[in-house]
C-alpha cells in the first residue's frame, strides 16, 4: 500500500481488511438483488404492458393487482420498508442481517421502481408495430420478444442502468440496519468512530462504482441506438 | 375470394356503444382491387381488421377461399368447412393471418431492424431455412425495386420506400390477399402514385386480391375496379367504381365525387352570390353528368343551335375513373320556357344526366 494512500486515509488503511470485506458484501448484495430485480421487475413490467386495457392480452385482475402492489411498495420510503420487512425476511431467509437479510428488502425496494421503468420503456413502442406483428401471425411471445423487447432495447438498457445505480444506493441504506457493506462500514467506522477519512474513501469508491455503471450503460445504449440515429 | 355476410362489430365506450360495423355484406372476387371508401370513423378500418381477425366480429360470417367460412357469435368464432365445425382459437387465426398480407398508413416497420430483417420477420414463421429466407427476401426486394436498400434502416428511407418495404414484408409468405389500410394517406402525391402503380402491378403479376381502405377518392379512381362507400358502419353504396361515381345515389358519395371533380365549388359560387339560384321560367341552373361515350359529343353547341337557348358554362371537368372518362358540367340554360324544357329532354335522351340544382 502506497505511502500516499496511508497518509491520506490513515484509518482506512488500519481497517483495510474490513474495508475489503464490506466492499465484497456490497457487490454481493448488488449482484444478487440486481439479478432478482431484473428478473422479477422485468416480468412485472412486461405483464403490466401485456395485460393493460387494449394490450395484447388484457386482463383487468392481473393488471389491477400488479398496479396496486407496485404503487404500494413504491410509496414506502426504503428505510421504513427495511424495518417493516424484518419479520418477513426472517421467515424467508432465516435472518434479517448480513447480505442474505439485505437481499429481500433490496428486491422489494428495487422491483417496483424497475417495473415502472420497464413499463414506461415498453409503452413507448408504437402500437402500430405490435399490430403489424399480429397481422403477420406473431403470437404473444413473438410480440413480446421480437417486437416489444427488441424495439425498446436502448431504453431498456438505460432503465437497467438507472435501476442499478439506485440499487447501489439502497444497499448502502440497508447498511444502516445491519446489512453490512460499504454503507455500514461508513456508518460504523467513519461516522461512529469519527474517522472522516473512512467516510471520504467510501464516497470516492461509490462515485467510482456509479460512474462505471453509468459509462457502461451509456455505451451499450448508444451502441444499440446508433443504428436508429444513423440517418443523414 | 372474400365473402362477408351481415357482419357487425360494436365497441363499448364510456360515452355509449358504437356500432363500428353494422350489418355489412360484401363480396370481393379473386384478383379484384376492391376499394372501401368513407370518412374517418365510418368503420372501414374496423371492417378490414375483421377480415384478418385483428378484431373479432360480434356477429355475421366471413368466408375466405382456401380457409373456409368463419361464423362469429358473441366473440366466438366457428370454422365451417364442409360438414365439420371447429371452434377457432387465437392460435388458429395466426395461420390465417399469415396467409393475408396487410399494410398500414404509418408503415409500422421495425425501426431496430434493417430492411432485410423487416422483410424476413414473417418468414420466421414459415419452415424455410436461412438460405431460403435470404433468397426469398432478395426476390421480394427486387419485386419492390429496393435491392440497394437491403441493409438500410427504416429511418434512412423516404416514406414511399418505407411503404415499399412494408409491401414486400406483407407479401413475404405469398398471401393471396393484401389488405391496405390508408397505405398512401401519409405519402406525398408522387410517392402515392408510385405505390398505387406498384399495387396495380402486383395485382396483375401475382393475381393478388387487394382490399384498399381510403378516404381519398383519387386512390379509388386510380386503381379500384369496385367500391363500397361506408357511412356510420354501414355500406351505403356499392358497385363498379365507374357506375358508383358516375351516378352517385347517396349524399355522401356525391360529396366525394363533387370534392374530387371540382363541381363542389358550385356551392361556394352560389354562397358568394356569383351564381344565382333564383329559378325563373326561362333560366335554370343545371348539373350535367357525362358518362362513357357521351363525353365526346358536342352537346352544348348542338343544343344551343337546335333549340335556340343560351348555355352559360360555370364549371366543367373531365375525370378519369377506372380508366374511363367521366365529365361533369355545371351550366345555366336560359331561353323560352318550352325551348329550355325541350333542350333538357334532348340532353337526357343523349344519355347525359341533367339535374336542376335547387337550394338544399
Amino acid at each position: 500500500m502506497s505511502e500516499l494512500f496511508i497518509s491520506m486515509f490513515p484509518n482506512a488503511a488500519n481497517y483495510w481488511d474490513r474495508f475489503l470485506e464490506s466492499m465484497e458484501a456490497t457487490f454481493q448484495m448488488f449482484f444478487i438483488a440486481g439479478v432478482l430485480t431484473m428478473a422479477i421487475g422485468g416480468t412485472f413490467g412486461v405483464l403490466l404492458i401485456v395485460t393493460r386495457p387494449g394490450g395484447i392480452r388484457p386482463n383487468r385482475i392481473v393488471h389491477t393487482v400488479l398496479e396496486a402492489v407496485t404503487n404500494i411498495f413504491r410509496s414506502i420510503p426504503f428505510i421504513i420498508l427495511l424495518i417493516f420487512l424484518i419479520p418477513f425476511t426472517r421467515l424467508i431467509v432465516g435472518t434479517s442481517i448480513g447480505v442474505r437479510g439485505a437481499v429481500v428488502p433490496l428486491v422489494f425496494g428495487a422491483v417496483p421502481f424497475f417495473t415502472r421503468q420497464v413499463e414506461s420503456a415498453l409503452s413507448d413502442v408504437d402500437p402500430g408495430k405490435i399490430e403489424a406483428a399480429r397481422a403477420m401471425g406473431s403470437g404473444i411471445w413473438g410480440m413480446i420478444f421480437r417486437v416489444y423487447l427488441k424495439e425498446a432495447l436502448p431504453d431498456l438498457i438505460r432503465v437497467v442502468t438507472i435501476t442499478a445505480i439506485s440499487t447501489i444506493g439502497l444497499s448502502t441504506s440497508a447498511g444502516a440496519v445491519g446489512a453490512g457493506g460499504i454503507g455500514s462500514f461508513a456508518i460504523n467506522y467513519g461516522q461512529n468512530m469519527h474517522y472522516q477519512d473512512i467516510v471520504n474513501l467510501c464516497v470516492i469508491l461509490l462515485l467510482i462504482i456509479v460512474s462505471l455503471i453509468q459509462i457502461i450503460g451509456n455505451t451499450l445504449a448508444r451502441k444499440t441506438y446508433n443504428r436508429e440515429l444513423f440517418k443523414k | 375470394m372474400i365473402k362477408i355476410n351481415d357482419l357487425s362489430k360494436r365497441f363499448e365506450t364510456k360515452s355509449g356503444a358504437i356500432d363500428a360495423v353494422d350489418g355489412v355484406s360484401l363480396t370481393i372476387d379473386e384478383g379484384q382491387i376492391y376499394g372501401i371508401m368513407g370518412y374517418s370513423g365510418a368503420g372501414k378500418s374496423t371492417l378490414v381488421r375483421c377480415i384478418n381477425f385483428l378484431e373479432y366480429p360480434d356477429s355475421g360470417s366471413i368466408e375466405i377461399d382456401g380457409f373456409g367460412k368463419i361464423s362469429c357469435e358473441n366473440g366466438l368464432l366457428t370454422l365451417e368447412k364442409g360438414e365439420s365445425r371447429t371452434r377457432l382459437t387465437e392460435k388458429d387465426l395466426r395461420a390465417l393471418r399469415r396467409s393475408i398480407g396487410m399494410i398500414f398508413q404509418h408503415f409500422n416497420l421495425f425501426d431496430r431492424r434493417t430492411v432485410f430483417e423487416n422483410i424476413a420477420y414473417p418468414l420466421r414463421y414459415s419452415k424455410k431455412t436461412k438460405e431460403q429466407i435470404s433468397s426469398r427476401v432478395d426476390e421480394l426486394l427486387k419485386l419492390v425495386a429496393l435491392e440497394d436498400k437491403r441493409d438500410a434502416y427504416p429511418s434512412q428511407l423516404s416514406g414511399g420506400q418505407k411503404q415499399r418495404v412494408a409491401i414486400a414484408r406483407a407479401l413475404a409468405n405469398d398471401p393471396k390477399i393484401l389488405l391496405s389500410d390508408e397505405a398512401t394517406s401519409a405519402l406525398d402525391p408522387e410517392a402515392t402514385d408510385q405505390i398505387l402503380q406498384l399495387l396495380r402491378d402486383l395485382n396483375r403479376k401475382l393475381g393478388l386480391t387487394i382490399v384498399i381502405i381510403t378516404h381519398e377518392m383519387a386512390v379509388i379512381k386510380a386503381i379500384c375496379s369496385r367500391v363500397a362507400v361506408m357511412e356510420d358502419g354501414r355500406v351505403v353504396e356499392e358497385g363498379p367504381v365507374y357506375d358508383v361515381f358516375s351516378d352517385p345515389r347517396q349524399k355522401i358519395t356525391r360529396r366525394f365525387t363533387e370534392a374530387s371533380s371540382g363541381l363542389g365549388k358550385l356551392g361556394k359560387l352560389i354562397d358568394s352570390g356569383a351564381v344565382s339560384l333564383e329559378e325563373s321560367g326561362e333560366r335554370k341552373l343545371i348539373r350535367f353528368t357525362y358518362t362513357r361515350d357521351t363525353v365526346g359529343k358536342p352537346l352544348i353547341s348542338t343544343v344551343s343551335r337546335q333549340f335556340g337557348v343560351d348555355v352559360n358554362l360555370l364549371l366543367a371537368n373531365v375525370d378519369v375513373v377506372a380508366d374511363r372518362a367521366l365529365g361533369g358540367i355545371a351550366a345555366e340554360i336560359s331561353g323560352e320556357k318550352e325551348a329550355v324544357a325541350a333542350a333538357l329532354e334532348y340532353i337526357k335522351n343523349c344519355g347525359v344526366r341533367a339535374e336542376v340544382i335547387e337550394n338544399e
